[in-house]
């Protein structure tokens, strides 16, 4: 497997390579010219730094602003684990753990989290050694395509940590009591990971199935 | 996204300072909403003032017996704080009814007051919208407008306000604090917070340029059973139709709130006086002046109907 710095030595390459081909084609910049006047300026991109712990390792990166936390892990980190569905919080399929706490990361920036402790689903078990939560969706066959599964297993972990910690979830019928954690409870808090295949009560089975061990 | 240089802030001051030193600067804290909104260039920041370093993200008791939520305080963390579910559980039932899990950790209290509307044509670029682009025109008048407002409209803007949490902080009367880029601390009843939209619905709030949401402070509980009914297209993760947030007392009286109506939250406090004579007479008083299109005529009864549900459950 490559490291991140081939890969980005890789992916200069192309970018050099794919402005040389323009300079080839002066066709290409008439037409540009004929269409809209002069081509638009290149914009600068500001670069900064940022220092953060992915899975037990310390990551030191100088990335483009722009950078979200998940392009950050799958482009930079090469960690392609953590999938993009929607790139804009709706499904759920960027969902790590960021100092405990699941989170979207297309929706938050790299720099954002300087001396975070990240953790993706690489970071919670390996295909020798399973978290019991991937063991249990394999197990019930949580899933169909597994496009949305990292996704779904970050968050169901962290949803579990949630109902012991005792946040109340818009299901919970007294916000003083402690959380269980029910089916509805689960359905409720598992909301932001969409599952297109639809394989729903295979993991609402499976994170019942944690819960009930880890009671 | 366009490109921006980016700085980590030190304190409050010296964050609003910056923002008004900066051309085009934005805070970002949890991001959830600007960061998607930079995606779609509706959101062009030259500069980032991450203030998520700020000491803002504790909930203190006041002097005066209420509570004062730091602005950085998560949404989670305020939803499950002992004291807010215990003694201002309207709020911490509005925050659950919103967004999912992830967000939940991610948005902050500040960032919530500031959500921009979720009208689809803000969000299309393709579309004329006098939000995003003031004087392009606004395509959601004669276009699809089910989620649409029907209170406090105005010919260039019949966007909505999209958040929960702040249909329940109006409930409560809450104030929020500020520090503006001269270091002056600036207290804001929320009532007066959010804007309608008028002739410049680009302008959303009464802050200033560079002005910095440090907390927000609620007043003593008042008691009484605390309900917040949220209709919508899904059971959750989705933005309301409408909703109420209401607080009702022993004696029948109390005060409601709506979301989902107006480009704020819209409470209209002659309409509580009408609280023990019922559903049909709030809704009257609360919706007074409507103005509907075909797509949304269905908000008023929906708003009459959901009353009588919280009353209901309020006596029961």
């Amino acid at each position: 497997m490559p490291s991140a710095r081939d890969f980005q030595i890789s992916r200069r390459a192309v970018l050099s390579g794919a402005a040389a081909t323009s300079l080839l084609h002066p066709s290409l910049a008439n037409a540009q010219a004929r269409d809209g006047g002069a081509p638009t300026a290149v914009e600068t991109p500001s670069m900064s730094k940022v220092a953060f712990n992915v899975n037990g390792t310390a990551q030191e990166l100088e990335l483009d602003t722009r950078t979200t936390l998940l392009n950050a892990l799958r482009e930079h980190l090469r960690l392609p684990g953590t999938k993009k569905g929607c790139d804009q919080g709706q499904c759920g399929a960027c969902t790590v753990i960021v100092d405990g706490r699941r989170l979207a990361s297309c929706l938050t920036l790299a720099v954002m989290h300087e001396g975070h402790s990240i953790t993706t689903i690489e970071g919670l078990g390996t295909p020798a050694n399973l978290h019991p939560m991937q063991a249990a969706f394999v197990k019930h066959d949580g899933f169909q395509c597994g496009y949305c599964t990292p996704g779904q297993i970050c968050s169901a972990v962290a949803v579990l940590d949630e109902i012991k910690a005792g946040i109340p979830s818009h299901v919970s019928a007294d916000l003083m009591a402690v959380p269980e954690p029910s089916g509805a409870e689960i359905r409720e808090r598992m909301s932001g990971n969409i599952c297109r295949c639809g394989a729903y009560s295979n993991i609402v089975d499976a994170i019942s199935e944690v819960a009930r061990r880890q009671a | 996204m366009k490109p921006f240089t980016y700085e980590r802030a030190k304190s409050p001051s010296e964050a609003a300072a910056s923002a008004a030193r900066v051309n085009a600067a934005k805070f970002v804290a949890g991001g959830t909403n600007l960061l998607d909104l930079m995606k779609l260039q509706i959101e062009t920041p030259a500069h980032l003032i991450d203030v998520n370093g700020l000491a803002l993200d504790r909930i203190e008791a006041t002097p005066e017996g209420g509570l004062r939520i730091g602005a950085l305080v998560r949404n989670t963390d305020l939803a499950a704080d002992e004291r807010v579910r215990r003694d201002y559980g309207l709020l911490s039932r509005a925050l659950l009814a919103g967004a999912a899990g992830q967000l939940r950790n991610q948005a902050t209290t500040a960032g919530n007051l500031l959500q921009r509307t979720r009208c689809p044509y803000f969000y299309d670029t393709n579309q004329p919208c006098n939000k995003r682009q003031p004087g392009s025109g606004c395509a959601a008048i004669g276009g699809f407008s089910r989620q649409h407002a029907v209170m406090g409209a105005s010919d260039a803007c019949i966007a909505t306000h999209p958040s929960d949490m702040a249909v329940a902080m109006r409930a409560l009367d809450a104030t929020i604090e500020t520090i503006r880029p001269d270091g002056s601390v600036i207290t804001i009843p929320i009532a007066e917070f959010h804007r309608l939209p008028g002739d410049t619905p680009h302008i959303e709030t009464v802050l200033e340029p560079g002005e910095l949401i440090t907390g927000v402070k609620l007043p003593r509980p008042v008691g009484g059973r605390h309900i917040y009914r949220k209709v919508r297209d899904r059971a959750s993760f989705a933005f309301a139709l409408v909703s109420v947030g209401a607080i009702v007392q022993r004696d029948g009286s109390g005060r409601v709130a709506l979301g989902g109506v107006a480009h704020k939250p819209w409470r209209v406090e002659a309409a509580e006086a009408d609280l023990p004579r019922g559903a049909k007479a709030v809704a009257g008083q609360l919706l007074a002046g409507a103005r509907t299109t075909h797509d949304n005529a269905f908000k008023l009864p929906l708003v009459e109907r959901t009353l009588a549900a919280v009353f209901a459950e309020a006596k029961g």
